[in-house]
């Protein structure tokens, strides 16, 4: 499942999980930025985890649910989380963007009212250059707040 | 070009070995597939990868006769959610809290950790004191190991070929009061430590020191121990002046390298005032 849909990915087993979605498969929002684990703008959900999709192989994809910032928004409506970062300006350069984003899918999933600590911590595996992060975390935050009024309506 | 299989159960992994001669097995692959892009593998690249991480029975962590088995390839994330981890050995999740990033986390295991045997895994010390045993198995059988021995020098664990690590074992009763880790590195997140200490405390209701056991990472080829420390902090209250005195026994038990994150003066004292700043739990006995 990629996006919500059934797929058959045909592909060398150990070629790695970023170039087989951005090249073979054209979804060229998780971008690489270190290619060893330390910079996060490769993240990807994979069964609605985030994971680094440059230390994967495709071999480990098979019978997996995986969400790419291209499967974020539904029914051709933003999510909450990228009205939030764009409405506070979370975006600059926007290489870092669809990692942090998914990242922060992962956090609210497992802590649907993190702190600003905590919401820190959850994006700590995603480097940005740009921003300073203050608005990265604000974007968050704010997103957290309509979310949860949403959830009460 | 390798191939990458992906074993449902152990039985396929013996079937694998016994096919192909070449293998590497992973299971989250932060540290190998990290080591394979820039080709630090020991061997060339091998004709078959095994990735153990869609095996059942090393994913599940269970609990039989007072103790608790974790399977090899459970996520460090999973073990900061498990409730028989949190509860019976605190000293563990306060170090996978401080190991890699929340995605390092979600992907690398604790038998990755152990296998890659670095003196900087952030997992060890505190497997080291609570007397972690592994389960190691090939196709002939498994045998069992205190992970001291299974560690032999900085990247060097004793696993023969067509063995792998089923299981880390761990016993339950211990009656440390205090679990305690700590890790100095270069900034918070995303650190490789240059230093970091685990310990386990029991305190008399006098705040006298009834039992310790402390263990360093980073200073020493392997998790290096010091019981001479610990044996002239017992009686003792966990003073300033205490643990101060204490110093030069850290300095004869630890033997830190210079490398690109620090030098090995440096370490020592990180790793002296590790010990120092362990006076905050002086007359108060609690985790
Ligand atoms: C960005 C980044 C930050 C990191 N930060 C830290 C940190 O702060 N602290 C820290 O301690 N580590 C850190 N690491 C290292 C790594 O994440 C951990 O050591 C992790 O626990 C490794 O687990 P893994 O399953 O991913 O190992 P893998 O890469 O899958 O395997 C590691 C080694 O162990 C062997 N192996 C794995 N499982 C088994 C098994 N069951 N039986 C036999 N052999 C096995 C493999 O062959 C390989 O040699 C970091 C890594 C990255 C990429
Ligand atoms: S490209 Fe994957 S973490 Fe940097
Ligand atoms: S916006 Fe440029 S790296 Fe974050």
């Amino acid at each position: 499942m990629l996006n919500g849909k059934e797929i058959v990915i045909n592909a060398e087993p150990d070629q790695r999980v970023i170039d087989l979605l951005r090249e073979d498969l054209g979804l060229t929002g998780a971008k690489e930025g270190c290619g060893a684990g330390e910079c996060g703008a490769c993240t990807i959900l994979v069964d609605n985890e985030s994971r680094l999709s440059c230390l994967m192989l495709a071999a480990q994809l098979e019978g997996k649910t995986i969400t790419t910032i291209e499967g974020i928004a539904k029914e051709g409506e933003f999510h909450p989380l990228q009205e939030a970062f764009i409405e506070y300006g979370a975006v600059q350069c926007g290489f870092c963007t669809p990692g942090m984003i998914l990242s922060a899918v992962d956090l609210l999933a497992k802590n649907p009212g993190p702190t600003r600590e905590e919401i820190k911590e959850g994006m700590s595996g995603n480097l940005c250059r740009c921003t300073g992060y203050q608005k990265i975390v604000d974007s968050v935050e704010m997103a957290v707040s309509k979310m949860g009024k949403k959830g009460r309506q | 070009m390798s191939d990458v299989l992906l074993p449902k159960n152990l039985h396929e992994v013996w079937k694998i070995f016994d096919k192909s001669s070449e293998t590497l097995v992973y299971a989250g692959g932060t540290d190998l597939l990290v080591k394979l892009a820039s080709s630090r593998v020991p061997h060339s690249t091998p004709n078959v990868l095994v990735c153990l991480e869609n095996i059942e029975e090393l994913r599940n962590i269970r609990e039989t006769d007072g103790r608790v088995r974790i399977g090899a390839c459970v996520t460090h994330s999973r073990l900061l959610s498990h409730p028989l981890i949190r509860d019976n050995f605190p000293v563990l999740p306060k170090a996978l809290r401080l190991l890699g990033s929340p995605p390092v986390r979600n992907m690398g295991t604790l038998g990755g950790n152990i296998c890659t045997a670095s003196p900087a895994g952030d997992a060890l010390p505190a497997l080291y004191l609570l007397d972690a045993e592994l389960e190691i198995s090939s196709q002939k059988g498994s045998r069992f190991i205190p992970i001291g021995q299974f560690i032999k020098g900085p990247g060097y664990a004793e696993l023969q070929s067509g063995e792998i690590l089923i299981a880390i074992w761990l016993d339950k009763n211990n009656d440390y009061t205090i679990h305690h880790f700590e890790k100095v590195g270069q900034r918070n997140a995303l650190a490789i430590s240059i230093a970091s200490m685990a310990a386990l405390i029991k305190l008399s209701s006098e705040g006298i020191v009834e039992k310790i056991r402390l263990a360093w990472g980073s200073v020493a080829p392997t998790i290096a121990l010091s019981s001479e420390v610990e044996t002239v902090l017992i009686g003792k209250p966990l003073s300033q002046v205490v643990l101060n005195e204490a110093r030069p026994l850290l300095n004869q038990a630890i033997s830190p390298i210079d490398d690109i994150r620090a030098k090995a003066e440096y370490r020592r004292t990180v790793a002296a005032n590790l010990l120092i700043r362990l006076s905050r739990y002086n007359g108060h006995d609690k985790v």
